[in-house]
């Protein structure tokens, strides 16, 4: 039963929601829209949550994650986009509870203290991300570098070394892969998430084991429009503690554990990302660049279509964004559906190929 | 490893669907009975692909089963000439040759088509090849002193070649290792007994084929001591066995050489010295004339001597002796024939013994025979000869009637019947190397016309050549005549383009090609002196092709394109020049055309640091019968040309250097239009890079060169002794240096994204040309497309006049269509797929061919292979539709791609195109057109053999080559309809008893293929396991880098001395 509140002259509406059947945001965004009748009016929309911070509602899960603490009402709180007050969102806490309506309400309010202002997570550019915090040991962290759209250089060099594994024969050294170098300024030392020494585990869902130090740079230079590494870092004491899980976190956790995670559980990234191929560019005689759009699937395409709905349902599954560590529980929660899925991808990868239109 | 797909068989739970496939392939079979149209097949492909749809994606059996019958990968044959050899054999009953080498291969060789292929688990050098007298078996010393017995044994009809046995002889506990060291082996006529002569003057005896020693035969150097007269006890100290020779024609008699010069014949049967010859000089070598009456014996002074034997007088004197090229010192003769002839003196026929001042670094062969004289000059080291003679016994003479030389890099026969004693051209071991090879082009399917041509010229070349028939024809082929004609096409260092017939086993010279004569070089004149300029003593005469030194690396051929219907030939090469050559049956005279393309047009401020362009020779040139030029084009700067396409239909061509690409109309004679693909800020690029890489290949070159002369007149190879153990020195001491250095730099790889300012992006990488729907979807177009290294691809349309006006209008050229790969990777492919998504074909091939045209009706695709990625877009809008990442996928990237029918072995007329694909891992791929599904995957190349990977060149029926030494082409098969490869048959109760060749007047190793072919029906369809299969590139062979450092650091020594 949520109710909400406009603040274009404190506008206020009440309507009713079911809460088992919540709907998509974008449905959410629509009511809501018509509801204070304001069609074409761009606004962000955010809601207190129990502890009466206002957190914003942009997406699916976030929305959910709003209803389901409705108790019964759900305060709601929309504001035009161009004059939205995004210090409101995040800052807060139980102490400055009283403080939201307030400050939501006037606005002049916070003109004698200027915030920094901090755009929307939506604007930001994302620059680096760990990922898959949920189904790697705890001694690994794959780490993702957004190159697309930024000048800065990835920044790092590799080199041949070796470590040492725990088989069923006891410690063993095996060749590695490791981080050599981190150029100043470069992507890879700006996120902080990647150090000299870490040893390189996987590129981009593929392992290198048994992989020559040029193989790996050439799969690092052809996925280096979004990379993906799997580190063991060289520093273990930043590594993220989780109390799911129990078994083997022993710190020490071997290659073979890897090896059996990524077995059972498909990496929640798409390895054949769609970003970096969608801007081939084409300069047709008018001289004018264009990226090259994507070919109507015909009839001769047909068998690669199965494959396409698995990589689009995988991408709907699979994105998490930056805040994957505070998603973390619940994305525990749909480990059996990504084994079911990884299941049918690897039967997609004996095939051979991951064609994508 | 070379894998048989049949062997993994579907397995039961598969029963269904394997019923399932059953009729599908029926239904091939129906359709192709009724209509072969290649739209009926590929739609029922379509139909298969969306079946397949049905059943678990990866795992169909249908699509395995044919895959099956379509691929298969085999290491079949490899051709030209073994690289470093070290070992020669001749069976004269089998007529068979072998051929050993310091990898430890033993190459057999016969009639042509017959060869065998053996390798030793060992990695050591063959230091000699015996034939057991009378059977299909050889016995081969390796220079770990240990023995291996093979024998061509037969199984299905075909023999093959096999190693059953080895063994190592071990001298009592605490004896030295020189006493069991074995310097000659003998094998005895009696079939079952090795005689060994050793270091330590023994004679040890061991049966066969177990290999017992049998040590009551041992003729210990005691034994003779006590059989000979008390002065001949006191002059000589025993040493080394040098000779170990059957009587000729009693074979209870063995003659004993020793090496301070001591000659002894044995009694085998009462163990005794029968008599002894004491020579002053340290023996070489023995000869024992036919009749059992004479020896001949040569000697480390450079003179020869002959004994009469006789049992009852000892001689202390031989009857005669001469030094046939004193009086000066002269070095020794190493090995000596002495052969008796019908009409006539005997022949001399000796290695070595030349004037130790003035020629003592020349690898000799002389032959004396009545007053004709010649000392034939090779142009490498010669490691062993033999003569070919009158192979029954009891026959009065040798009659001779050929010398096979094996020198290091070539094998040369010489017809000692003919009076000139004219070389014979063999059949096969051809020097590929005689000049390095830069590049490679193969032509499939060659319209007979045009290959009668190429021979017709090519037989004028080799008018000095004997007429005699190939006279090592041992053995018969069984394999059936080749599918059809192709032709390997090499270019060369020295500016030459060499024709081979790659259709069968025998990789035979057809033609060869010389770019040198458009072009002005200053060595002409000198070279012409050095020819003549002989002196008459000694009789001197050059022989053999091998020639690796180039005198102008700018002449180096890079690109070459020969279109097989119309004869045109366009040939490129290191100086940015660009050649089109026509065939002309006869010679002519006259000027090539010279035009200069400047390909930075209008950038400005560039200065080029690399070599100067060739100088044209101006005026009429004259050429011989053959494919002769007629236009220069000479690209400015002058940077080595790096792609090259040619369009005979429209008469156009079209060339790339590291600057851009141009387009020329070869019939008007006129550029049509230049683009410059340069980036602004690419001053590498500008200033001629790759004539660092020359450089590096010309210092090889130089230490391959010091490396010959530093081994001028070597004994016989030995492992131990002084000069051995200066050489581990050497690496070992390179060793530390080269492990130094890793420490100072340890081995790491920047991480980045490619970007448009790299390097080398200009870099044009390859150039297509096609008649496809380039700017709409209604009218198709000549177009030209050009891919370069910074993953560009560019497409001009073109309009090229009706064939009646073509002289009278311009062709026309404007750019269509820039793409560039967001990846960057370098563009290594373009190809168009018609509507059938079938590859577009040749030019002039629809005129020859009506089924071939292609489908102009559905829309074309464009497929371009980068690097790391295969992509498919529509035309003519340019959108994605396809790709296949390599790169991302397993790190490894494409270095040759072609596209190959790939034909059924089991359904008639069934065949699909697909990629064929080499990465620089060396894994070889067949990626399916046009779903760009990867079908199979086989190791051939190992990753760390860059010149192999480099070398590879696909042919258009899935087979390929590729250089596993300077000198050699491995050939493969990914198909399994296509497969040449020997089969043949040795039987050694069938050993022939005409004793030399007839001289016929046709060219001998045609005819012996053509008796081959007949005699090739039976046993067809049997399978036929794959060889084992033996690869020693060149740069890969540890020994090989290591004795390149040794000599380099023994050359510091000789410059000190």
């Amino acid at each position: 039963m949520p109710k909400s509140q406009g603040r274009f002259g404190a506008e206020f509406r009440r309507f009713s929601l079911e809460r088992s059947k919540p709907g998509k945001f974008e449905e959410f965004y629509g009511l809501l829209q018509h509801v204070h009748k304001i069609p074409n009016v761009d606004v962000l929309v955010g809601y207190a949550d129990i502890h009466g911070d206002l957190l914003p509602i942009n997406n699916d899960d976030n929305y959910h994650k709003a209803v389901s603490t409705a108790n019964p009402l759900l305060r709601i709180f929309i504001q035009k986009k161009e004059e939205a007050d995004y210090s409101a969102f995040g800052t807060d806490t139980l102490i400055k509870k009283k403080n939201v309506l307030t400050n939501v309400l006037r606005p002049d309010n916070h003109r004698k203290k200027p915030h920094i202002v901090i755009s929307m997570p939506q604007d930001f550019r994302p620059v680096s991300s760990i990922i898959d915090v949920d189904i790697l040991p705890e001694t690994h962290r794959r780490v993702r570098l957004y190159k697309y759209g930024t000048e800065k250089p990835l920044g790092f060099y590799i080199r041949d070394g070796s470590s040492v594994r725990v088989t069923p024969h006891g410690l063993e050294k095996v060749p590695g892969i490791f981080i050599s170098r981190l150029v100043p300024g470069g992507l890879a030392q700006s996120t902080g998430l990647l150090a000299v020494n870490d040893e390189v585990l996987e590129v981009n869902g593929i392992e290198v084991s048994g992989k020559s130090l040029d193989q790996v740079t050439d799969m690092m230079i052809a996925n280096s429009r979004n990379l993906i590494i799997t580190v063991r870092p060289a520093n273990q004491r930043n590594n993220v503690v989780r109390n799911s899980r129990t078994s083997g976190s022993s710190g020490q956790s071997t290659d073979n554990s890897l090896l059996s995670y990524s077995q059972q559980v498909e990496p929640s990234f798409e390895p054949e990302d769609e970003d970096s191929e969608e801007d081939d560019i084409i300069i047709e005689d008018n001289g004018v660049p264009q990226q090259i759009p994507k070919a109507v699937p015909d009839a001769e395409s047909l068998e690669s279509l199965t494959q396409i709905e698995l990589s689009f349902e995988s991408e709907q599954n699979g994105f998490i964004p930056s805040n994957d560590v505070s998603l973390a529980p619940i994305a525990s929660g749909t480990n059996t559906e990504f084994e079911a899925r990884a299941a049918d991808q690897k039967l997609l990868e004996e095939d051979g190929t991951i064609i994508t239109l | 490893m070379p894998s048989n797909p049949r062997t993994q068989e579907a397995s039961g739970r598969h029963l269904s669907v394997g019923a399932f496939s059953r009729t599908l392939l029926d239904t091939f079979k129906a359709t192709v009975l009724t209509s072969s149209l290649s739209s009926t097949l590929i739609g029922l492909q379509w139909a298969a692909a969306n079946m397949r749809r049905f059943l678990r994606p990866g795992h169909d059996p249908a699509r395995e089963r044919l895959k099956r019958d379509l691929f298969q990968f085999n290491k079949t044959v490899e051709h030209g000439f073994p690289h470093q050899p070290s070992a020669l054999g001749y069976s004269p009953s089998l007529r068979i040759l072998a051929i050993g080498t310091r990898s430890g291969a033993v190459k057999l060789y016969g009639a042509p088509g017959v060869e065998f292929m053996g390798l030793h688990r060992e990695n050591n050098a063959v230091v000699q090849i015996h034939f057991l007298p009378g059977q299909c078996k050889l016995a081969t010393l390796l220079d770990d002193n240990s023995l291996h017995l093979w024998s061509l044994k037969v199984r299905d009809g075909v023999s093959e070649l096999q190693e059953d046995e080895s063994f190592t002889l071990r001298g009592p506990p605490g004896a030295a290792p020189s006493a069991t060291q074995i310097t000659v082996v003998l094998p005895h006529s009696c079939q079952e007994l090795l005689y060994l002569g050793t270091e330590s003057g023994n004679v040890f005896v061991v049966q066969l084929p177990s290999f017992r020693v049998l040590e009551d035969q041992t003729i210990s150097s005691d034994a003779v001591l006590q059989g000979l007269p008390e002065e001949a006890r006191q002059r000589r100290v025993f040493e080394m066995v040098e000779a170990l020779q059957e009587h000729p024609r009693d074979s209870s008699q063995i003659l004993i050489g020793y090496s301070r010069g001591l000659v002894i014949i044995w009694d085998l049967q009462r163990s005794r010295v029968l008599c002894h010859f004491l020579s002053s000089q340290q023996l070489e070598n023995v000869s024992w004339q036919r009749d059992g009456r004479l020896i001949v014996t040569c000697h480390s002074d450079g003179s020869h001597c002959q004994w009469p034997v006789s049992s009852d007088t000892q001689q202390p004197e031989p009857l005669r002796s001469s030094m046939p090229y004193g009086p000066f010192p002269c070095k020794a003769i190493t090995k000596i024939f002495w052969l008796t002839t019908k009409k006539g003196l005997p022949f001399t026929i000796f290695q070595g013994g030349m004037p130790r001042a003035s020629y003592g670094d020349r690898h000799c062969i002389s032959v004396f025979h009545n007053s004709q004289q010649t000392a034939f000059d090779f142009t490498s080291r010669v490691i062993d000869f033999t003569v070919l003679a009158e192979v029954d016994p009891s026959a009065a003479f040798d009659n001779p009637y050929a010398l096979v030389v094996l020198a290091e890099e070539e094998l040369v026969v010489i017809d000692l019947q003919t009076a000139g004693w004219p070389q014979v051209q063999p059949p096969y071991l051809a020097s590929l190397h005689c000049s390095a090879i830069t590049c490679s082009h193969h032509v499939s399917n060659i319209p007979l016309k045009l290959w009668e041509r190429i021979i017709a010229a090519g037989s004028r070349q080799n008018a000095h050549f004997s007429a005699m028939k190939w006279p090592i024809d041992g053995g018969t082929t069984l394999a059936p005549p080749p599918p059809q004609r192709d032709l390997l096409l090499t270019g060369h260092e020295d500016g030459t383009v060499r024709f081979w017939d790659a259709s069968g086993v025998c990789l035979r010279l057809l033609f060869r090609l010389s770019t040198v004569r458009v072009f002005l070089t200053d060595t002409d004149a000198s070279e012409s002196l050095n020819a003549q300029g002989e002196e008459e003593w000694p009789p001197l005469r050059k022989v053999g092709s091998f020639d690796p030194y180039s005198d102008d690396p700018r002449l180096g051929i890079q690109k070459i394109f020969l279109c097989k219907y119309s004869g045109y030939l366009a040939v490129a090469g290191t100086a940015g020049q660009v050649l089109v050559l026509e065939l002309n049956d006869e010679a002519a005279e006259h000027t090539v055309e010279e035009v200069e393309v400047d390909l930075l047009q209008d950038q400005e401020g560039y200065r080029w640091k690399g070599h100067e362009r060739l100088a044209a020779r101006s005026g009429a040139v004259c050429f011989e019968p053959g494919f002769q030029p007629f236009v220069l084009v000479q690209c400015q700067p002058p940077a080595v040309v790096t792609s090259l396409a040619l369009h005979s239909e429209w008469r156009l061509v079209a060339f790339g250097t590291s600057h851009g690409f141009g387009l020329f109309d070869h019939h008007q004679r006129r550029q049509v239009f230049v683009k410059c693909t340069l980036h602004p800020s690419d001053q590498l690029a500008l200033e001629g890079p790759l004539s660092r890489v020359k450089s590096l290949k010309k210092s090889l070159r130089q230490s391959f060169r010091r490396m010959r002369h530093s081994r001028v007149s070597s004994r016989k190879c030995r492992p131990a002794g002084a000069p051995g153990e200066m050489q581990t020195a050497g690496i070992t001491k390179a060793e530390r240096t080269g492990l130094q250095n890793m420490e100072l730099a340890p081995v790491q790889r920047k991480i980045e994204a490619r970007s448009a300012e790299d390097s080398f992006t200009g870099f044009v990488r390859t150039l297509y040309f096609a008649d496809t729907y380039l700017r709409d979807s209604s009218r198709h177009c000549p177009s030209l497309w050009a891919g370069t290294n910074g993953g560009t691809v560019y497409a001009f349309s073109l309009r090229v006049p009706p064939a009646e006006r073509r002289m009278d209008e311009p062709v026309w050229a404007e750019q269509a269509k820039e793409i560039q790969l967001m990846h960057r990777a370098p563009v290594v492919g373009i190809l168009v797929l018609d509507g059938h998504s079938v590859p577009l074909p040749e030019p002039l091939e629809v005129a020859h061919d009506l089924s071939k045209s292609p489908d102009m009706q559905g829309s074309h695709q464009l497929l371009v292979v980068s690097e790391e990625q295969f992509k498919v877009f529509t035309l003519p809008k340019v959108s994605a539709k396809l790709k296949l990442k390599l790169t991302a996928l397993e790190g490894s990237r494409v270095r040759r791609v072609g596209v190959a029918h790939f034909g059924s072995c089991r359904v008639e007329d069934y065949g699909e195109h697909h990629l064929a694909v080499l990465t620089n891992l060396g894994d070889i791929q067949v990626v399916s057109l046009p779903l760009l599904k990867p079908q199979v995957r086989y190791s051939c190349i190992r990753r760390e053999d860059v010149s192999g990977i480099a070398s590879c060149v696909f042919t258009k029926y899935g087979q390929g080559f590729y250089l596993i030494s300077p000198s050699e082409f491995e050939r493969f098969s990914l198909s399994t309809k296509w497969l040449v490869e020997p089969r043949c048959l040795v039987d050694s109760s069938k050993t022939r008893n005409h004793s030399c060749p007839s001289n016929g007047n046709s060219m001998g190793p045609e005819k012996a293929v053509g008796r081959a072919r007949n005699s090739g029906s039976q046993s067809d369809g049997e399978e036929k396991k794959p060889g084992p299969v033996m690869e020693h590139a060149l740069l890969n062979d540890e020994r090989v880098l290591k004795e390149i450092q040794s000599t380099l650091e023994g050359d510091r020594g000789y410059g000190a001395s």
